[in-house]
């Protein structure tokens, strides 16, 4: 599929809050988002190293496509000071309200838009999943809209034969680790852990500071059908946010009297009461164990 | 999902879509029933899919349908077993589906299997589980239907005219939301394992059985399975199984002070875990996150020592029997849903919870 041409990974990343707690203000309800400081999302450095190491091993190119405000022109430029070569940032109002399907096709036009202007894609990584979100629905969605193979929670690329367009993964799956082989173009989804997102060389802080981020709206992908995009395209609608109610039975607080170990038999006390039989169970455990 | 990354104008958003309830377009008016994909892996039901079908029964039964099941696999014997244990959980019809290429999980086959399934026989519900494999595959086949899909429920509910009402988590966990797919059939859903309780067995219920034979031929599938290397047990943490759970939060301070919450684990004979800013530090693996992105827990005794009980860590607790709560804040949202409470630094009490319940424990055996 490949040939002989040098890979070229574009590694999907998101713009998001610092702080995986949005604040709540307590009166109001409503989310605090004023002085929240903005990161790029903390599992997409896994895919970014990961497309970095590729290209130290087998050359080629790394490009860094980001779909939010005008604002995500920053993280852009901190993926291009890690050592991405280009960044694309996709922003248009159009794609506010977003839901995963919109998403996934908004930034699958991006993507073939990118294959065009700077050759197609043989890679595509997304991290596991947002920290904001939480979907992992995006690169699946990126993935199928495509037709590439669609790789997640990949820990380890084994080997990558980009002439060949061969390709060896480790995939965690449910009680252990699925070795699987497949053909490029792929859709990866990276695993947190796998790898450690290097330190920016003086150099590369000096090339990125000078460098051009590409910045795309809907027409430029080729969108030509909004309706696809943004609230129009979500297939999902948020109905209601609110906060959880209180539990209706309020807990039994534990005075603090005296010393941390008369405190302490005070809540084993109240904890074995409400749970005898937990209790008799570890009786018989310790008894069992001390012969 | 909407885009987390506008709160703002999602919620905005919301507002003024509220009402916006449109009829469900013709061809999608046929569809019906409650669907849950069942996840098998080396032969096994998953039981995050036995919780699904409790939870799909529910469903199927507020809107008078059938609750359907589909199993895939190569091997006969598993399938059969399967599909009864399915009967025996809650459902009306089992889709099994049986060939070579199903022998392990890959998303092109399940992907194809199952858009087919979902074409052909038309349910307005399909529930998969909030693992690896039940992601992988609900976040292709939404994508393929071009249809709507609500990750990692912690509610579900259904109105009269069939529309799912998904509640999650939301603003990385600081709130919840409800989510619905209007006008888009089947309406999707994953639900993490241990979020809903297992249902009640009823041995000897049993069904109808719709076979499929999808006939795939394996030089059509470009990605082949190599090898399965299975974990060591020694590696495994159980905590959604777990009956005692003990977990600690950012109130420890340090990592080395991690080390309390292990020494009392040790003495419940409990799993240990954390809160997920315990694995952003690295004091802890991502494998021991309580909460809603990491694991669900269902223990007769959970204790949380330095822990404020953020809504994505309470969605993943809730389901305890008794939940004990140790933090030196008394406004900490944890004493919001905990059943025992007590002011206090977890750094002191929980050496001292770990020496009062050995001597507890050492007494009580001596005087029995």
């Amino acid at each position: 599929m490949t040939g002989s041409k040098p890979l070229h990974s574009v590694v999907c990343i998101k713009q998001v809050p610092d702080s995986a707690q949005i604040r709540v203000h307590p009166v109001t309800n409503t989310i605090m988002r004023q002085g929240v400081p903005t990161i790029i999302n903390p599992f997409d450095l896994f895919a970014l190293e990961e497309a970095l190491r590729l290209r130290d091993r087998l050359g080629g190119s790394v490009t860094v496509l980001c779909m939010g405000p005008m604002t995500a022109e920053d993280s852009l430029r901190k993926a291009l000071t890690f050592g991405a070569d280009r960044a694309v940032l996709l922003s248009d109002r159009y794609f506010a309200g977003s839901d995963t399907l919109a998403t996934s096709y908004a930034l699958s036009m991006a993507l073939e838009q990118i294959g065009r202007t700077f050759g197609t894609p043989d890679v595509v990584f997304t991290g596991k999943q947002t920290i904001d979100g939480d979907t992992a629905q995006v690169g699946p969605g990126i993935a199928r809209r495509l037709g590439y193979n669609q790789l997640t929670y990949i820990s380890k690329i084994r080997e990558l034969d980009p002439a060949a367009g061969v390709l060896t993964v480790e995939r965690r799956a449910e009680g252990g680790t699925q070795v699987l082989e497949t053909r490029l173009p792929v859709l990866i989804t990276m695993l947190e852990g796998t790898n450690e997102m290097r330190r920016g060389g003086i150099d590369t802080a000096l090339a990125a500071a000078k460098a051009e981020v590409t910045i795309w709206n809907a027409a430029a992908v080729g969108i030509e059908d909004l309706t696809r995009c943004g609230l129009r395209g979500s297939p999902t609608i948020v109905k209601k946010v609110f906060a959880p109610s209180a539990r209706s039975e309020k807990a039994v607080m534990i005075p603090v009297e005296g010393t941390p170990y008369e405190s302490a038999r005070a809540v084993i006390e109240a904890m074995f009461a409400r749970l005898p039989d937990v209790e008799a169970q570890l009786l018989e455990t310790a008894a069992q164990s001390a012969y | 999902m909407a885009d987390t990354a506008k709160p703002a104008a999602a919620k905005a958003n919301a507002g003024s879509r509220a009402g916006t309830k449109k009829e469900l377009p013709d061809h999608f008016k046929a569809y019906r029933h409650v669907w849950v994909a069942v996840e098998i892996e080396h032969g096994q039901v998953h039981s995050v899919s036995f919780e699904l079908l409790g939870e799909g029964r529910k469903l199927a039964d507020k809107r008078g349908v059938e609750l359907g099941a589909v199993v895939m696999g190569d091997d006969r014997a598993a399938l059969d077993a399967a599909a009864a244990q399915c009967f025996e959980y809650g459902a009306d019809v089992v889709y099994v589906v049986e060939d070579p290429a199903l022998a392990h999980y890959r998303n092109e086959t399940s992907t194809s299997v199952l858009t087919h399934l979902v074409e052909t026989y038309k349910p307005e519900i399909l529930l998969l589980g909030a693992t690896n494999l039940g992601r992988d595959l609900a976040g292709a086949v939404a994508t393929t239907l071009r249809t709507g899909l609500t990750a990692d429920c912690t509610e579900l509910a259904i109105d009269e005219e069939g529309s799912l009402a998904a509640t999650r988590p939301t603003f990385g966990g600081s709130l919840l939301c409800t989510i619905f797919t209007l006008n888009f059939r089947p309406q999707m859903a994953t639900v993490r394992p241990r979020v809903m309780p297992m249902p009640a067995r009823q041995e000897g219920r049993t069904g109808r059985i719709v076979e499929y034979a999808p006939a795939i031929v394996e030089a059509d599938i470009v990605t082949k399975v190599l090898d399965f290397l299975a974990d060591r047990d020694s590696d495994k943490a159980n905590l959604p199984y777990a009956d005692i759970v003990v977990a600690g939060g950012l109130g420890l301070r340090s990592a080395e002070n991690f080390q309390l919450v292990r020494k009392l684990a040790e003495v419940l004979g409990a799993e240990y875990g954390g809160s997920r800013p315990l694995v952003q530090k690295g004091w802890i693996t991502a494998d021991r996150q309580i909460g809603q992105t990491g694991k669900t827990i269902r223990p007769r005794l959970y204790i949380a020592a330095g822990i404020s009980g953020a809504i994505q860590h309470r969605v993943g607790v809730e389901g305890a029997d008794v939940i004990v709560a140790i933090n030196t804040d008394p406004a900490a949202p944890i004493f919001e849903f905990a059943h025992l409470g007590i002011v206090a630094d977890a750094v002191t009490l929980l050496p001292a919870l770990t020496e009062a319940l050995a001597a507890r424990l050492r007494v009580n055996r001596l005087a029995s």
